[in-house]
C-alpha cells in the first residue's frame, strides 16, 4: 500500500513540525529571561530596554562600588559554603548508615530526613524565626547557617546514597580483612570512590542555600543580607539597572555549578565502570 | 554440636544487632539536627495554633473567674466584672494592656478602643462593677464581648484555626461563618488552589512536547537541548523573577515587541497582576515538570509504538492509544509535584502579582513579621503545611520521595 504508507508519513511530518515548533517556543520561552536580562546588564543606559544604548560596563562598576552588594556578595558565599560544608558532613555519614542496615523505624528516619525539602519554605521560616528569636539566634550567621544547613541536607543524602547504591561494599570488606580501621577504610578507599557524589550533594547544598530568600527575609538582620535578598528589596523599590549586572553573575554562578556537576556525573560515571555515551 | 551452632546463631545475631546499631550511629548525628532545628520549630509554631496565652497572662483574675459564667444566655455574673475591673486597672498601671487589647483586637471589632477607653474611665471603686462598666461602655453587657473574652482567656483555643478557615465561635458554642465582610483566608485559600492548578496546567501542556522531544532526539542532541532546560532551572529564582519584571514592564520588551508587531497599540499591563504570576510561576516550575515527565517517556520503548504501527495504527492512533497511557506516571508524577510546590509560593507572587495575587504563604509571612500575630501566622501555616504533607503522601505512594530526580 505505496498510497497509505505516504500519508502516513504525511501525518508523521506533520506532527513532527508541530512538535518541533512548539518545543522550540517553549525552549525559547525558558531562555527568554536569561537572553533578555544578560545584554541589559551591559547597557550604558540607565533604562531597562532595548534597544541598548551603547556598550558600557558601568552597571558593574557600580555593583564593586556599592558596598552594600558587596557584603552581600561576600554574606551569600560565607553562609553557602558554610552551611553547604554542614550540610555534606552530616548528609554523607547518614547516607553511609541509611544505605549500609535496615533499622527499626527506618521510614521514620527517612522522613524527617527528607522533609526539609518537602515542608514549604515560609513556614521552616516562621518556624525558624519563632524558635530562634527566644534563644537570640536571629540576625546573627550561626542561625542562617544552622537554617541553610538545615534545608541543604536532604539534597547531600539522596545525592549521596544514589551514588552509594552503585559502590561495590566487597571493597570496604577486603578494607577490613586487612586490617583497616573502619575510619582508614571510609577515608582512604569508600570516600575517594564516592567523592564525585559527596561534591555534587554539597554543590546542591550550597545551590540551595546561595538561591534560598525566604528564610533570610525573616531570620537575618541587615548585616546578614545576601543577594537574592538585597535583590528582592531591589525589586520592590525602584529597579535599579545594577539589578542587572548582579542577575549575570549569579547567572554565571549557576552555569559554573551546572558544568561542575555535569563534570562530576560524568567522573562518577567513570569510577562506577559505566560508559558515558 | 547444637551448642556450637547455638552459640554462632547468638553472635551472628550479636553482629548483626552491632552493624544495625553502627548503621544508626552514622544517621543520629543530622536525625538530632534536624530534630532540634527544624521538627521542634515546626511543631512548636503548630503549637501557637493552638495556644493562647497572651490574655490570661495580663489579666490573670478574669480569665481565671470566667470559668464561673455557666449561664451563657446573660452577661457573666457580678464577680466577673469585679475581676476585669481589677485586671484592666493592674495593667493599665503595669503598662501591660496593649498586650490584652492587642488579643481582643483580633477576635472584636475596635476591642482596642473598648479596652484602652475604659481603662481611662475607670473609677477607684464601685459598688456596682457590673454598672459601672456598661455605662463607661455598653459593649461590656455584650455577650459576644465576654464570649471573645473567654475564647481569647486559654490555655487552648481553637479561635486561630477556625479563623483560617473563615469561621467563629458564638457566645453559646455554635461554630458559625464569619460575617462576608470579615471572611477573607477560604477566598486566599481558594485562590491558592485555583493559582496551582493553572500554573500546573500550563506546566503539563509546556512541558509535555518538550518533554517527548527530549526523549526522542539522539543522545548528543537531547544532552545539547537539556542544557536550555537545566540552565534556568538552576538560575536563581530571584534571577528569573527579576528578568520577568524586566520583561514585562509597561516600557518592557514584550509591551514593545507586541507594539511593534502591530498586536496592540498601547502597552498593556502584564506585570503586578494574574498575568504576571502565571507566566513567571509556569517558567519557574516548568523543569520540574519536564525532568520526571522526560525520564518516564525515555523508559518507553520505540518498538511499541512500532508493534501498533505494524497492526494498522495510524501513527496519531498510535500515539493516543499507545505512548500516552505510558507516560501518564510520568505526567502525574511532574504535575504532583509542581502543583504542592506551587502550593506554597511566596517570593514570586509577592514580587509580579498585585494585592489581588497573595496566596496563603503570603499571609503567613506577614502575621508572622509585618503585624505581629504569631496565633494566625501559625493557624495559617498549619492548614498549609497539612495540605502539603496530604499531597506529599499522595505523591510518595504514587512515586517515592527518595525518587525525586535533581536534574
Amino acid at each position: 500500500m505505496p498510497a497509505g504508507h505516504q500519508h502516513l508519513t504525511r501525518e508523521e511530518r506533520i506532527w513532527r513540525a508541530v512538535l518541533y515548533v512548539t518545543s522550540g517556543l517553549v525552549l525559547f520561552f525558558l531562555m527568554a529571561p536569561i537572553f533578555a536580562i544578560v545584554p541589559l546588564s551591559f547597557n550604558s543606559g540607565t533604562f531597562l530596554t532595548y534597544p541598548l544604548d551603547g556598550l558600557s560596563l558601568r552597571w558593574y562598576n557600580a555593583f564593586i562600588a556599592s558596598e552594600q552588594w558587596m557584603r552581600a556578595l561576600r554574606n551569600s558565599f560565607v553562609i553557602g559554603i558554610s552551611s553547604a560544608v554542614l550540610a555534606t558532613a552530616l548528609g554523607t555519614l547518614a547516607a553511609l548508615g541509611l544505605t549500609r542496615a535496615d533499622f527499626r523505624g527506618k521510614g521514620l528516619v527517612m522522613a524527617i530526613l527528607l522533609s526539609p525539602m518537602i515542608v514549604p519554605v515560609v513556614i521552616v521560616a516562621v518556624g525558624f524565626y519563632f524558635f530562634f528569636a527566644p534563644l537570640g539566634l536571629t540576625a546573627s550567621y550561626t542561625g542562617l547557617i544552622l537554617a541553610h544547613t538545615a534545608l541543604g541536607t536532604p539534597f547531600v543524602v539522596i545525592t549521596v546514597a544514589a551514588t552509594l547504591k552503585g559502590f561495590d561494599e566487597n571493597l570496604a570488606r577486603a578494607s577490613a580483612s586487612l586490617g583497616a580501621a573502619p575510619v582508614e577504610t571510609f577515608f582512604k578507599v569508600i570516600l575517594p570512590l564516592i567523592a564525585p557524589g559527596v561534591a555534587s550533594g554539597a554543590l546542591f547544598a550550597f545551590a540551595t542555600s546561595f538561591d534560598e530568600v525566604v528564610v533570610v527575609l525573616m531570620v537575618a538582620g541587615p548585616e546578614q543580607r545576601t543577594l537574592p535578598r538585597e535583590m528582592f528589596s531591589g525589586l520592590r523599590e525602584n529597579i535599579s539597572p545594577t539589578i542587572t549586572a548582579v542577575a549575570t553573575i549569579m547567572i554565571l554562578v549557576s552555569v559554573v555549578m551546572l558544568a561542575s556537576l555535569e563534570m562530576l556525573r560524568r567522573r562518577n560515571e567513570r569510577l562506577r565502570g559505566i560508559r558515558s555515551t | 554440636m547444637p551448642l556450637a551452632s547455638g552459640s554462632l546463631k547468638a553472635q551472628l545475631r550479636r553482629a548483626e544487632r552491632m552493624r544495625k546499631l553502627r548503621a544508626f550511629a552514622l544517621v543520629l548525628p543530622l536525625l538530632l539536627f534536624l530534630i532540634v532545628t527544624f521538627v521542634v520549630p515546626i511543631l512548636d509554631m503548630l503549637r501557637l495554633a493552638v495556644v493562647d496565652r497572651d490574655l490570661a497572662a495580663v489579666w490573670p483574675h478574669v480569665a481565671q473567674s470566667i470559668g464561673t459564667w455557666t449561664d451563657r444566655s446573660k452577661a457573666p455574673p457580678p464577680p466577673v466584672f469585679e475581676a476585669l475591673a481589677t485586671d484592666i486597672r493592674d495593667s493599665y498601671r503595669a503598662r501591660t494592656l496593649p498586650l490584652a487589647a492587642r488579643r481582643l483586637n483580633y477576635a472584636i471589632d475596635d476591642g482596642r478602643t473598648l479596652v484602652f477607653g475604659t481603662a481611662r474611665r475607670l473609677p477607684e471603686t464601685s459598688p456596682d462593677w457590673r454598672g459601672t462598666l456598661i455605662e463607661i461602655d455598653p459593649h461590656w453587657g455584650d455577650l459576644k464581648t465576654w464570649a471573645a473574652i473567654d475564647q481569647a482567656s486559654g490555655p487552648l483555643t481553637s479561635f486561630f484555626l477556625l479563623a483560617a478557615v473563615d469561621r467563629q465561635k458564638t457566645a453559646d458554642g455554635h461554630i458559625v461563618s464569619t460575617p462576608s465582610g470579615q471572611a477573607i483566608y477560604v477566598e486566599v485559600l481558594t485562590r491558592t488552589f485555583k493559582v496551582s492548578i493553572t500554573v500546573t496546567l500550563l506546566c503539563v501542556v509546556l512541558g509535555f512536547p518538550v518533554a517527548y522531544l527530549l526523549a526522542t532526539q539522539p543522545p548528543r542532541r537531547a544532552n545539547l537541548l537539556m542544557i536550555l532546560v537545566l540552565l534556568p532551572f538552576w538560575t536563581s529564582l530571584l534571577v528569573r523573577t527579576a528578568a520577568w519584571i524586566v520583561l514585562l514592564q509597561e516600557q518592557g520588551i514584550i509591551n514593545h515587541a507586541l507594539i511593534w508587531l502591530g498586536v496592540i497599540d498601547h502597552p498593556v499591563r502584564l506585570i503586578y497582576n494574574r498575568i504576571g504570576v502565571y507566566i513567571a510561576m509556569t517558567h519557574i516550575l516548568l523543569p520540574f515538570l519536564i525532568l520526571p515527565l522526560y525520564s518516564v517517556m525515555k523508559g518507553i520503548k520505540p518498538s511499541y509504538m512500532l508493534a501498533a504501527k505494524s497492526l494498522g495504527a495510524s501513527p496519531t492512533e498510535a500515539f493516543i492509544r499507545v505512548y500516552l497511557p505510558m507516560t501518564l506516571p510520568g505526567v502525574g508524577a511532574g504535575a504532583l509535584l509542581v502543583f504542592i510546590l506551587a502550593l506554597g509560593y511566596y517570593i514570586t507572587p509577592a514580587l509580579v502579582g498585585g494585592a489581588a495575587d497573595q496566596m496563603i504563604s503570603y499571609f503567613i509571612a506577614f502575621y508572622t513579621s509585618d503585624s505581629v500575630n504569631w496565633g494566625m501566622a501559625s493557624a495559617l501555616g498549619t492548614v498549609l503545611l497539612v495540605a502539603t504533607l496530604l499531597l506529599y503522601w499522595v505523591y510518595d505512594r504514587l512515586v517515592g520521595i527518595s525518587n525525586v530526580k535533581l536534574g
